[in-house]
């Protein structure tokens, strides 16, 4: 049994889980097709969910700060994209990539902005005076959530408004029996970049060394001479911005979105990061991706299982451990 | 004048006080020990120091220079390094980046760097493992190599030797007595063999106040004073 365990760990250990839900997926489904199709699908919607659960994650593991209006980034990332998206829909209905692609190049980057704007402005008259705080940080953060909502009601209307694409990533690639849908292997293709340009940052440079250092104690990264407050309102901004680009992408994948897009949300992206571990990157992305691949599965096998699947999934992995998947403090 | 000087340093943590008058001169060089029994708030007056707890009301100088109320990074850089009763190591980092970390430009100076290879040759052998397979007492001694790895005018330590084997304990010491040559240590500790064979100078504190200060000789040759002051028989 020790032999089977130190194998597993050598070749990855949680990180096979995945691998192994999807073995197991293959075998119960039965049909390939269906199989590849569910897995792409479940890949897309696991890197978008990364999206937006990467930056509450570090929020939570480097400033000890429950933030449950971080959906609200998500939120305003997907109405944002979507005005602009509608604002440029000449361009998308085109033969021009190009054209599409700068349309979608401008919707995200304008939801990146609000997201780093919003992230300043939310840190700074919301989440500071109620640092070391938790009771108090959830009832303002909840607070904001609702505000947010009503301030989107307000803007957009309460009728659900339809997301534009540009054309180049509507329809399907078809191989064989095999249908995957091209904005999902943007979607995947996106989640990737960014998870390993986080990857560098954390991993590669100093600043990242003071954030993983951070998450596991700030105390003591005080006490080797390192302002971490000053830390704060950069991870908290960048937290934010790839919430709001998480959202815009997610707008994209369900063409119409509505004001309560946030609060949906914000289960599955505390699930995310609870599995995950608190304050790892690896961690978040590979209870992203569980959850995703899980969703799809669950959806199609049994279908009246598909909204406690994840709930599931989450009460299956703290048993078995308590701190989650891979948690940046061990 | 003292390298350190403690004037009338009161702390309270929450609703409870927790130091009532603390007045201390930690000269410079050498091992000064701060000895006390359990919850008497040794910890308390090293965190104070380093400004994790405010005093208030109370003094803290460094070469003269007020550093009450400073952040705690700033008095790091005043040139105050901490060694934590947990250590304080980042787990989930190597041990080459726990000490990349405690640079200030984040390079090592050869010189040092084969110093504290030298100390805690375990360090160089788990350079590129990370922190949280360390065995206690090479944890301990990352902590440590941490807090010289750059100058320092001042050293605190707390506890170092809880948990530890003998063996290890016994390293520790002639790890401490090298580094004292060149910085000064104020040193927490419970085993008074350890802190005997280290202090010059000591002081004892008690509910919060300092019940004693004086060589550590004359306190080690006094058996009524330590029963008394610490319950040593």
């Amino acid at each position: 049994m020790e032999k089977l365990v130190n194998t597993i760990e050598r070749l990855g250990g949680v990180n096979l889980l995945p691998v192994a839900l999807a073995v197991v997926a293959f075998v119960l489904i039965g049909n390939p097709s269906s199989w590849v199709t569910l897995t792409v699908a479940g890949l897309a919607m696991g890197m978008m969910i990364f999206l937006m659960a990467s930056g509450l994650s570090l929020v939570f593991g480097l400033m000890n700060v429950l933030n449950f209006g971080h959906s609200a980034f998500v939120s305003f990332g997907a109405f944002v994209a979507a005005s602009v998206l509608a604002g440029l829909s000449g361009w998308l209905s085109g033969d021009s990539i190009m054209l599409g692609a700068l349309a979608l190049f401008l919707a995200v980057s304008a939801a990146l902005l609000f997201g780093l704007i919003a992230g300043w402005f939310f840190e700074t008259v919301i989440i500071r005076p109620v640092y070391e705080d938790h009771l108090r940080q959830i009832l303002i953060t909840m607070g904001a959530l609702i505000v947010s909502e009503q301030i989107i009601l307000a803007v957009w209307g309460g009728t659900p408004t339809a997301v534009p694409r540009p054309d180049f990533l509507e329809g399907a690639l078809i191989i064989g029996d095999i249908s995957i849908e091209i904005y999902r292997i943007f979607a995947f293709a996106l989640g990737l970049v960014v998870y390993i340009a986080l990857y560098a940052v954390l991993n590669r440079t100093r600043i990242g060394l003071l954030i993983r250092a951070g998450v596991e104690s700030r105390e003591m990264v005080e006490a080797l001479g390192f302002r971490i407050d000053r830390l704060f309102i950069g991870v908290f901004m960048l937290g934010s911005a790839l919430a709001a680009v998480g959202g815009a992408m997610w707008a994209g994948y369900e063409t119409l979105i509505s004001p309560a897009l946030g609060g949906e949300i914000m289960i599955i992206v505390f699930i995310v990061v609870i599995i995950g571990g608190l304050g790892s990157i690896e961690g978040t992305l590979l209870g992203a991706i569980m959850v995703g691949l899980v969703g799809n599965y669950v959806g199609f096998l049994a279908p009246k299982l598909a909204l406690a699947s994840n709930m599931l999934l989450m009460m299956a992995i703290l048993m078995w451990r308590p701190s989650g998947l891979r948690p940046a403090v061990k | 004048m003292s390298l350190l000087s403690i004037s009338a340093m009161q702390t309270s943590i929450g609703q409870y006080a927790i130091l009532h008058d603390v007045t201390l001169e930690v000269p410079e060089g050498g091992v000064f020990v701060l000895l006390g029994r359990n919850g008497a708030g040794k910890t308390t007056t090293l965190r104070s120091i380093m400004g994790l707890w405010r005093p208030s009301p109370g003094s803290v100088r460094l070469r003269g220079q007020d550093i009450t109320g400073m952040h705690t990074a700033d008095i790091a850089r005043k040139g105050i390094a901490y060694v934590p009763e947990n250590m304080g190591i980042f787990g989930g980092l190597t041990v080459a980046e726990n000490m990349v970390l405690a640079t200030s430009k984040g390079q090592f100076d050869a010189a040092r760097l084969k110093r504290v290879h030298s100390l805690f040759p375990a360090l160089e052998q788990f350079w590129t493992k990370q922190a949280w397979s360390l065995s206690g007492g090479q944890k301990q001694m990352l902590s440590v190599a941490r807090a010289i790895i750059e100058p320092r005018d001042l050293i605190l330590i707390d506890e170092p030797t809880k948990g530890l084997a003998p063996a290890i304990i016994n390293a520790m010491a002639e790890a401490f007595r090298e580094i004292a040559e060149s910085t000064t240590i104020l040193l927490v500790e419970q085993n008074f063999n350890f802190a005997r064979s280290l202090g010059r100078d000591m002081a004892v504190i008690d509910d919060g106040r300092i019940a004693h200060t004086g060589p550590m000789d004359a306190f080690a040759a006094d058996a009524a004073l330590q029963d008394r002051l610490l319950g040593l028989s």
